[in-house]
């Protein structure tokens, strides 16, 4: 998109009509909100003596910066380092709700007529039941969720390996990417490495009792190894992909790997 | 700045009785650290104020980012500037000598005598190219809050791969709160470093010029 952009522009064309036009091309959050934030690009200016006031250059140079970023994160990535577990007392309660919504706002979703869609790189396709993945073993982890805000809460889940869950459907794990869609139309993006953590978890309890609905009802994917926003809650949907889908938060510019 | 740099020591390499004061290296990390400190700091208020430590958020006029999201961007990419930056200065300090010849000794008694000086307005700013020993403490200091800011950072970046250097800093939620009060220790001494180079412009003159 932002090579669409650049080939756009030409010598004499006005900047403030094209920025117009690229606006209503794309019309994501992101685009607005850092055209919006040109005040602070200028704010650069004064600093800097260079000129970055157009900021689709500006958000260029930080756009390349986030991927690069993401590939170190790939790198540092151990799949062997385990988030720090805590114990029992440590727990945060009550857990704070989190999302882009108030909680009034959250799905509502029935667990009898959910099931989980099961889609793209994997053998077996068929959509699974709660009652299905109920049966499924059973683990548990005390781990801190790292909101991107900042804050973080230790807090308690239980549920099924997500690895075992991808090997019993078959899934190519060579893979770059699984994807997650949710009732709200939240999505998500988790690498294949990070999917394939011994800690992250299709969560079907919040602190050994059914995951209530503030927490995700019926399914969160619990990752203790990204940030907050990369743990989508009330999923419907996953897909094994190697092409990059981005997410809700990821589309708007935070860093996609966001690795603890 | 870079060619700037390069001909003012041509300069003063024709003119060997003009003593240099900044060599150009120490004149080109200085302004790159500044560049880098402030867009570390603006940015970094953007991130604080989505999730405050204390009462008070910073105005969004002295914010980089327009957002949490432009903040981070900012934020992880100015982390490169300052983080290379920084490791250029302190190797360059150690291995030109610079840090022993400029910085040591400190004493006690010398940085008491010294501030006692400056409050009655006795300090000399004759010869720039030494440090009195209030600023050998503050310039000593400042370099381990640069280190302390830049390692307490990427234990709240990295608090699962880096664990036990969260662990160092007493965990998450502390390391936030060591790399607010370096964040503040760094805008103090800012206060203070850029409020005297403007009472001695010769020595602002000196970090850009070199002499």
């Amino acid at each position: 998109m932002i090579r669409k952009i650049r080939s756009l522009i030409i010598p004499g064309v006005d900047k403030d009509l094209l920025v117009k036009d690229a606006t209503k091309l794309m019309p994501d959050l992101s685009r607005r909100r850092f055209i919006a934030s040109g005040a602070s690009f200028g704010a650069l200016t004064l600093l800097t003596g260079c000129d970055v006031s157009d900021s689709l250059s500006a958000e260029n140079l930080l756009t390349h910066m986030s991927k690069f970023n993401d590939m170190v994160q790939a790198r540092i990535f151990n799949p062997n380092t385990l988030a720090p577990t805590y114990s029992e007392k440590d727990i945060k309660r009550p857990f704070p709700f989190n999302a882009f919504y108030a909680e009034d706002d959250a799905p509502n979703v029935d667990g009898k007529e959910w099931k989980l869609e099961v889609s793209g790189l994997v053998q077996d396709k068929k959509s699974w039941t709660l009652d299905e993945l109920h049966k499924l073993p059973e683990v548990s982890q005390i781990t801190r969720h790292i909101c991107v805000e900042g804050w973080s809460a230790i807090g308690s889940w239980q549920g099924t390996p997500l690895r075992d869950f991808l090997k019993l459907v078959g899934a190519d794990t060579n893979a770059k990417w699984v994807h997650f869609r949710c009732a709200e139309d939240y999505t998500s993006s988790l690498d294949m490495p990070t999917a394939m953590h011994a800690q992250t978890q299709m969560t079907f309890k919040f602190d050994n009792q059914l995951l209530p609905r503030a927490y995700g009802f019926p399914m969160k994917i619990r990752v203790p190894t990204k940030l907050g926003f990369k743990n989508p809650k009330y999923v419907v949907a996953m897909e094994v992909t190697n092409d990059y889908k981005g997410g809700y938060w990821e589309d708007q510019g935070y860093n996609d790997f966001s690795g603890s | 700045m870079s060619s700037i740099s390069l001909s003012e020591e041509r300069t003063a390499a024709a003119k060997p009785k003009t003593k240099v004061i900044q060599p150009a290296w120490v004149r080109v990390v200085h302004w790159i650290n500044a560049v880098a400190i402030v867009l570390m700091i603006m940015s970094g208020w953007q991130i604080y104020n989505a999730s405050p430590l204390f009462n008070f958020t910073f105005s969004s006029s002295i914010t980089l980012g327009g957002w949490l999201g432009g903040g981070i961007m900012w934020h992880l990419a100015a982390m490169w500037l300052l983080v290379i930056n920084g490791l250029v200065y302190l190797t360059l300090g150690i291995v030109t000598g610079r840090f022993r010849r400029k910085l040591l000794p400190i004493s006690a008694k010398g940085v008491l005598d010294d501030t006692k000086a400056a409050l009655t307005g006795q300090l000399s700013h004759a010869d720039l190219s030494t440090y009195n020993q209030v600023q050998k403490l503050l310039y000593t200091g400042i370099i381990g809050v640069g280190i302390l800011i830049v390692l307490s950072g990427l234990a709240i970046w990295k608090p699962v791969q880096l664990q036990y250097l969260t662990a160092l800093f007493g965990g998450y939620d502390t390391a936030r709160y060591v790399h607010f009060f370096m964040m503040a220790a760094i805008v103090g001494f800012l206060v203070i470093h850029v409020a005297l180079a403007l009472i001695v412009p010769k020595s602002l003159r000196a970090m850009i010029i070199g002499r």
